[in-house]
């Protein structure tokens, strides 16, 4: 097995190639009627290949979420257009959102349930998922039982479950610790890297985004709309501390401060 | 800053480690003395309070009797087979009024917490029914069922059904929405999205429903028995109360009164109390 950690980059390299899994064409999406309308996001276009790693990064109201509950399907666009190849995408939230009357081997099975694995086939899946999130000894636990960190694994492990074409996260290590938070760094990374998935990932901290992502997106606020779209060409292992992922983290803090400041001045 | 898997599978296991609860627990048999030493206090000091004011002659004997007179009532009643077949009687009329209301208010409330209109027309009246006295049912059901079990069930279900119906919406409201949300995510729709996320999420609501309905149902009972005396119905608890005020037998009252006490709170501890607490701790509400 090749390890992410120690690889070279190739991501970047397949990506030209790769096939587009997301498609997002002028999405607009306004909230309330004519006299007090907001504007989340304005004409937002933006393509994802196959196996990407796609970080969208803005300051709060800039509409990330709410694309992101688009691309998912939960939201109607007010104009424009979303495909997903395959149809369906997977969704992971800042909160675990376990149901907590299940036990993690439960939660991760109730996707597959949901759409009528065979249930032979769903132990199966469900045994290979918690191996990858490395929480075999808590099959049986509830999730009232584990860290922060660990239930946000077993929301991964259900997104997985889910077998989207896309995996879209909406900040979801935003509300744990920094020690676990770098250590769901590596893993997602690794998962990501194994699985073969497409990741969307939402945060607001742009050295995240830089850390783990291939592409950064960065969106303005009020309206939503991509200020800025560049590649991310530092070769992984990264961590926080690798000085290319803090200069290049600098330089998109310095546009999406800039994009802050105009609303000052409003 | 490279690290190898191994060693980030070595960081995660130490993490998850140091994350996990490092408590002793207490052992069974203090838990056991913990909760009912409290109770059989209580009741001894109730006991003694009781014998001081019979030996201070507060009320006459026949209005006062002492705890050994209504003991000695109880085991004649016991002896003669009476016990048993009172409350045998008295619970399987509850049972049975009791699945009825049950049946009654899981539908009434899927259906008021489903369709907005119909909450706001008979919401209101759901609460209403609760707190009116079930009491009040007696005539209409001897009106219309004349003396027969069919009125004492209708009595019971009553004034039992709302508060299920009431339970299971509150049980509903209360799921946090998102859980709702991340259903709608993994793709849960009708059936499958009550089966998997709204009836468990409902569960605690549902069952704190349920309890209420069991009191109600059991009070309901009693006032139904009190007042449908036939020797057609089978003497029940509450008949059992109405022979002690005929027979002006001050003993048989306070006797029947203990046994209605016993089983209300019998049925509590055996049957509510432990679901209603393995629910909870199946999802962290309570750490004990």
């Amino acid at each position: 097995m090749t390890s992410v950690l120690s690889r070279t980059d190739v991501a970047s390299a397949a990506v030209s190639v790769a096939p587009t899994v997301v498609s997002v064409r002028d999405v607009t999406k306004t909230f309330g009627h004519n006299g007090g309308s907001v504007t989340a996001l304005d004409r937002v276009s933006l393509d994802i290949a196959e196996r990407e790693f796609v970080c969208l990064v803005g300051a709060s109201g800039c509409g990330k979420s709410t694309l992101l509950s688009i691309i998912a399907g939960l939201e109607r666009p007010s104009s424009g257009s979303v495909a997903v190849r395959g149809g369906r995408a997977a969704l992971m939230f800042q909160e675990p959102a376990l149901l907590p009357w299940l036990t993690v081997e439960s939660n991760i099975e109730l996707p597959m349930r949901l759409q009528h694995v065979a249930p032979k086939q769903r132990r199966a899946r469900v045994a290979e998922l918690i191996d990858l999130v490395r929480l075999g000894q808590f099959a049986q636990s509830r999730p009232h039982e584990l860290s922060g960190g660990m239930r946000q694994r077993v929301a991964l492990a259900r997104a997985l479950a889910q077998e989207a074409t896309v995996l879209l996260m909406d900040e979801p290590f935003a509300a744990l610790d920094a020690i676990t938070r770098d250590v769901l760094h590596d893993e997602l990374t690794r998962i990501w890297y194994e699985r073969e998935i497409t990741v969307v990932f939402v945060t607001h901290n742009v050295r995240e985004a830089v850390r783990l992502g291939d592409r950064v997106v960065l969106l303005s606020a009020r309206p939503g709309r991509v200020v800025s779209d560049q590649q991310v060409d530092i070769t992984r292992p990264r961590a926080i501390e690798t000085p290319a992922v803090g200069a290049l983290s600098l330089e998109i803090t310095e546009q999406l401060r800039g994009q802050i400041r105009l609303h000052g001045h409003q | 800053m490279a690290i190898s898997e191994r060693d980030l599978a070595a960081l995660e296991a130490g993490l998850d480690a140091l994350e996990q609860p490092a408590a002793p627990p207490r052992s069974r048999a203090r838990r056991v003395a913990a909760v009912s030493v409290p109770p059989v206090l209580a009741l001894a000091v109730l006991l003694s309070i009781w014998q001081m004011l019979v030996t201070l002659h507060v009320k006459a004997p026949e209005l006062l009797p002492a705890p050994i007179d209504v003991a000695r009532t109880f085991s004649d009643q016991w002896r003669a087979g009476h016990v048993t077949e009172v409350i045998w009687n008295s619970l399987h009329r509850a049972a049975i009024g009791y699945a009825m209301a049950m049946v009654l208010g899981t539908l009434t409330g899927l259906a008021v917490s489903r369709f907005r209109s119909l909450r706001l027309a008979i919401g209101p009246l759901l609460s209403g029914l609760q707190s009116l006295p079930s009491v009040a049912w007696v005539p209409f059901a001897l009106l219309w069922f004349g003396l027969s079990d069919g009125a004492i069930y209708f009595v019971v279900v009553m004034g039992a059904f709302p508060s299920i119906s009431n339970g299971l919406v509150a049980g509903i409201d209360q799921i946090p929405p998102l859980l709702l949300r991340v259903g709608d995510a993994m793709g849960a729709k009708g059936l499958a999205r009550y089966r998997h996320i709204v009836l468990p999420g409902a569960l605690p609501g549902y069952l704190a429903g349920l309890k209420q309905a069991w009191s109600f149902s059991w009070r309901s009972l009693m006032a139904a028995e009190l007042i449908a005396q036939s020797p057609d119905l089978g003497l029940g608890l509450g008949q059992l109360l109405h022979n002690g005020q005929d027979l002006l037998d001050m003993s048989l009252v306070l006797t029947a009164i203990g046994l209605i006490l016993v089983v209300g709170i019998a049925v509590d501890v055996l049957v509510f109390a432990p679901l209603d607490r393995a629910v909870r701790r199946r999802r962290g509400l309570i750490t004990s």
